[in-house]
């Protein structure tokens, strides 16, 4: 029972007027402590991009916000939702309710995402959503506590559609992770493929977590699509390119498209079996000198590069951290104000934005995965071929179905 | 997708190949059951050491004995993970499991289990939940067969035919040789066959490490096809366990032959409605439990 009282007129207050007149009607921070919680996959599929290394981030980042922020202390816990909804609903509710979390970060998987937003929201508490990509997080979903920070289905499609189809790749078929993810990354990258002027022949669904997808394969092969899109993630991906390789796939002119992928799938294929893939990405650590040094303070630490999922995580909590500093307090409705009305821009968001749905646009990336020889080092892995600005990579607030976007 | 008769050729032989993995896994399970009586829980956990052995000797062991350019190769691994793993089950059934064969069922059913959530967290731990490459697979291997109706691996097919050769030398041995006899007496009634000089304990010793070894076998063998995860035993064991029941507790054969066509089942149900792949073999395990509870192999007691 947080402010009660004063949440009327916060809701007030902080829509209408600035950040800084809801400061002052509920100042300072409450239970004397700012809590992030950290809930995303840590055993999974999932758990190598982001899992305990976004943990670090955020850690990483309420040290570098220097450990207090209005004079109280900022503390950090994790917990792993094993990719399942109602432990992830369980988790979030207990940190909520008993813990006093103020804030929740990672959230890989849609599903576990969809579920914590809305509940955090009942709630009135923040979440900063880093790892999953449904865009149903900011449009019929959106709530006025919930960030989509990282990415999403509708820029990863249309970034790699808008790569793959005029250079050729007309006809697809998809390989489909069957859960809410997997559905909206299909669905959007279906509407840019058709846009385009390419078609979509066929699809199949698989559960999360497959060894063999070699019998999707063979289905993908006997559909005689030029493009294969994987609307899947992570341990998945992996699997299925490689299988796809083992079977002389792409020996027969049909070409795999990831439409999800972070380093470290890279780096647990190899450059040999992966070199030449093109991709989106939200970030990546070796684009410039402000990456490169964070990647570099990160390594020391996770002993890994830091994904996007990661580096998002980190950006998020610093932000968050600013935001409650510039309104004097940690109140859900004033932080959200001032979230909402700030840039967002360091090291990981160039030219960012978080606008009335929810969503934090920024420049997206078209990578490409480099060949063994072009290779420096263990994580000289791709290089950017395309830099697509913020307006350009994510859904126009005219498309949102989102109820608080006045339009 | 159009159900031609090339499709379901195709998804017979994927089916086979995962059959054989289920063959040789449950294989092994019905060996250490059938002699020991022990339900081996830790058996998904040791073939997923298997594929660590492989792995670590093809990456680290030469920078850890100082010799950066040293690396195990896949035909050195193939026997030297079965061994490795085996002289550690050799221990675990040492130390363990001998205390528990005079109780139920039940006790060694917990300790397997608990081993391998043990064994399995450390790992977890320790390496990539999403799995290592293992990039040892042998030149020769490399590369695909036209079969006529489809491309296949001639990994693939190498891992077919050699696991093949591994149950059906096992079932020979354990049912037509002296030694198998020996096995199968001392089960039947170990005084006795004390009394004709056999040394029993040692024979039941070397039997699970025999068990397990085919297990680290069948990682080794998975360790090119799959990534190698801490987690692979465990999505593989419930199936496997599935086979095992289907087959009847116990018997050699039953194991081989259902562990392979529950393997063609659910590559050709993947042709007709691929989402109940996941659970044509429990529905099926579901029926054979009803209509003859031992098994479709196993002897009614």
């Amino acid at each position: 029972m947080k402010n009660l009282f004063s949440i009327a007129a916060l809701s007030v207050a902080g829509l209408a007027l600035t950040g800084g007149m809801a400061g002052a009607a509920n100042t300072g921070i409450s239970d004397g402590v700012v809590k992030i919680g950290v809930l995303t996959d840590m055993s999974g599929v999932y758990s190598t991009l982001g899992g305990k290394g976004t943990q670090v981030a955020v850690e990483m980042a309420v040290k570098d916000f220097g450990g207090k922020v209005l004079g109280k202390p900022i503390q950090v816990i994790g917990a792993d939702h094993q990719n399942k909804a109602d432990i992830a609903s369980a988790k979030a509710r207990e940190w909520i309710d008993n813990e006093k979390v103020d804030m929740i970060t990672g959230l890989l998987n849609s599903g576990c995402a969809l579920a914590v937003q809305k509940l955090a929201s009942d709630k009135k508490r923040i979440t900063m959503n880093t790892g999953a990509a449904s865009t149903e997080l900011t449009n019929k979903s959106c709530t006025p506590y919930g960030i989509h920070y990282v990415y999403d289905t509708y820029a990863l499609g249309k970034v790699t559609a808008e790569a793959v189809v005029p250079s050729g790749g007309k006809s697809w078929f998809f390989l489909t992770a069957d859960y809410a993810f997997g559905h909206s990354l299909e669905q959007n990258t279906t509407k840019f493929v058709t846009k385009l002027g390419g078609k979509v022949v066929g699809s199949v669904r698989h559960p999360l977590s497959t060894a063999d997808f070699s019998s999707y394969l063979l289905q993908a092969q006997s559909s005689g699509a030029q493009i294969i899109g994987l609307a899947n993630a992570g341990g998945d991906t992996i699997n299925a390119i490689k299988q796809a390789r083992e079977f002389g796939i792409d020996k027969k002119g049909q070409k795999l498209v990831g439409l999800l992928i972070f380093d470290t799938d890279i780096k647990s294929l190899g450059l040999k079996v992966a070199q030449g893939m093109q991709f989106t990405s939200g970030f990546y650590w070796d684009r410039d000198n402000a990456t490169r040094d964070f990647a570099k303070r990160y390594f020391a630490i996770h002993k890994a590069m830091p994904t996007m999922d990661q580096a998002g995580a980190y950006s998020a909590t610093m932000n968050y951290l600013k935001a409650i500093k510039a309104a004097g307090s940690d109140d859900s409705d004033a932080v959200m104000a001032k979230l909402k009305s700030m840039n967002i821009s360091d090291f990981f968001a160039v030219n960012g934005k978080i606008r009335a749905d929810g969503r934090m646009v920024h420049d997206m990336y078209l990578m490409e995965v480099k060949k063994p020889s072009e290779s420096k080092g263990e994580w000289d892995l791709l290089k950017i071929v395309k830099t697509v600005p913020a307006d350009q990579a994510f859904m126009p607030l005219s498309e949102s179905t989102c109820s608080l976007v006045k339009k | 997708m159009d159900i031609t008769l090339q499709t379901v050729m195709s998804q017979v032989m994927l089916g086979l190949n995962n059959g054989v993995f289920y063959a040789i896994l449950s294989l092994g399970l019905a060996v250490i059951f059938g002699l020991l009586n022990i339900v081996n829980f830790a058996h998904g956990a040791l073939y997923m050491l298997g594929a660590y052995v492989a792995l670590l000797g093809f990456t680290s062991l030469g920078p850890l004995l100082g010799m950066p350019d040293f690396h195990l190769n896949y035909w050195a691994a193939l026997i030297i993970a079965p061994l490795v793993v085996g002289a550690l089950g050799v221990v675990i059934e040492r130390t363990m499991l001998r205390r528990l064969y005079k109780f139920d069922h039940l006790y060694g059913l917990l300790l397997t289990f608990g081993l391998a959530l043990i064994i399995q967290g450390v790992f977890t731990n320790f390496f990539n939940v999403s799995g290592d490459p293992y990039e040892a697979k042998p030149e020769i291997l490399n590369g695909a067969v036209n079969l006529g109706f489809m491309m296949f691996p001639k990994y693939r097919l190498w891992v077919i035919a050699i696991s093949l050769l591994v149950c059906f030398g096992t079932w020979y041995v354990i049912e037509r040789t002296k030694l198998g006899s020996y096995l199968r007496a001392g089960t039947e009634n170990p005084e006795l066959v004390k009394a004709f000089g056999v040394n029993v304990p040692l024979m039941i010793t070397l039997t699970y490490g025999y068990g397990v070894a085919l297990a680290a076998f069948a990682g080794v063998l998975a360790a090119p096809i799959y990534s190698v995860s801490p987690v692979m035993g465990a999505e593989m064991i419930i199936t496997v366990f599935a086979v095992v029941v289907i087959g009847g507790m116990g018997s050699i054969m039953g194991s081989i032959v259902t562990g392979l066509l529950l393997g063609i089942v659910e590559g050709l149900t993947k042709v007709v409605y691929a989402p109940a792949s996941s659970t044509v073999i429990f529905l099926i395990m579901v029926v054979v439990l009803l209509v003859k509870p031992a098994g479709l192999f196993g002897r009614e007691s």
